[in-house]
């Protein structure tokens, strides 16, 4: 158990760095749901199973589609704006 | 600042932000060590005063309550906070009915769905919505409660999105019953606190009959606030999908039609 949770503590820090040196949003979002869902095996191996599950649901699925939702959404700003200036 | 006197100034704090953070480590408890009587207390005692075997829960909805009614307005004043700030404003509804003739030339042709994708969208939609009501019913008995439950069922009308059918997933997300959900649960959270004041208790005391412990209808109010917080919680991330997408599924239709 002790193993366990020394691993899954070294994981998350070895994923929360690489959500930060990710530059680019697209892929950064994708570590980002990954690191969501090794912080959620954390909560899980440490016994807190409720958490566990809040985090895998916010951490690994809301959070990272509602920044690509917002994405999209600039995208798309963008582009009109572009399609008005070259009108 | 010239970018060396920058990088001393950085290199300075960064120095003695090590030294505390050092100093405030040094004398951390091990690891699972929990020295407070708070938590050996509730572990024992709530199980016979609630009749609810998640004592997470018991404790949520419960014996701080209180916490978890402002945490919802949280999400709630959130939710409506983006709904406010993505309204269509008079100014831009006047820019797309001038659009109207051309329609942004969208580079990206919507990609066609493969029978596959879709047979196996229905599935896993009957699958997630019963896990969803199962969480978000079952709170007082098993880790979850309305909070993860609502979101796992707020999740379901997007995975209809990306199953090609816009026209059902424009259909689920604007229906009123959504507004009536996120509304009606924020505000039957508070409801349910304040039929406990006028029963003569304090607030958001649990009144009602407890139950068997282990059966679903058991531990009184804490079953009821969990169902009403996830119905908060599903009105309100749908929501939050429906106005995010509402400009491409607008798009999407007018192109089908």
């Amino acid at each position: 158990m002790r193993l366990l949770q020394y691993a899954i503590l070294i994981l998350v820090a070895v994923a929360a760095p690489g959500v930060v040196l990710t530059r680019d949003p697209k892929p950064q979002v994708v570590t980002l749901s990954f690191y969501g869902l090794l912080c959620g095996l954390m909560f899980f191996i440490f016994q807190a199973p409720d958490v566990a599950l809040s985090q895998i649901t916010i951490g690994a699925v809301m959070l990272p589609l509602l920044i690509l939702l917002a994405l999209t959404k600039m995208r798309r700003h963008n582009m009109r704006q572009q399609q008005k200036a070259q009108k | 600042m010239s970018s060396r006197a920058r990088t001393t100034l950085f290199l300075v704090a960064a120095a003695g932000l090590a030294v505390i953070l050092v100093l405030g480590l040094i004398d951390l408890p091990p690891m699972g060590d929990y020295r407070g009587p708070y938590g050996y207390v509730v572990t024992q005692v709530a199980v016979y005063e609630r009749h609810a075997t998640d004592v997470v829960n018991a404790i949520n909805y419960d014996y701080r309550a209180f916490d978890t009614l402002g945490e919802e307005f949280i999400l709630f004043a959130s939710v409506v906070g983006v709904l406010l700030l993505f309204r269509p404003s008079p100014n831009q509804q006047g820019e797309q009915e001038q659009q109207k003739g051309g329609d942004l030339e969208d580079d990206e042709e919507s990609l066609p769905v493969s029978d596959a994708l879709r047979v196996s969208t229905q599935v896993i939609m009957g699958v997630m919505i019963v896990f969803g009501v199962y969480i978000a019913t079952h709170g007082q008995l098993t880790p979850g409660g309305g909070f993860q439950g609502g979101v796992i069922l707020a999740s379901t009308p997007i995975l209809i999105y990306l199953a090609g059918d816009v026209r059902a997933f424009e259909k689920i997300t604007s229906s009123p019953l959504v507004k009536l959900a996120e509304c009606g649960g924020a505000g039957g959270y508070g409801v349910i606190g304040i039929i406990a004041l006028l029963a003569g208790t304090h607030f958001l005391t649990n009144y009602l009959p407890l139950g068997t412990t282990g059966d679903l209808f058991s531990s009184g109010t804490i079953a009821v606030i969990s169902v009403v917080v996830g119905l908060e919680v599903t009105g309100g991330f749908v929501q939050l999908t429906q106005v995010y997408l509402r400009e491409i599924v607008e798009s999407q239709l007018k192109r089908e039609e």
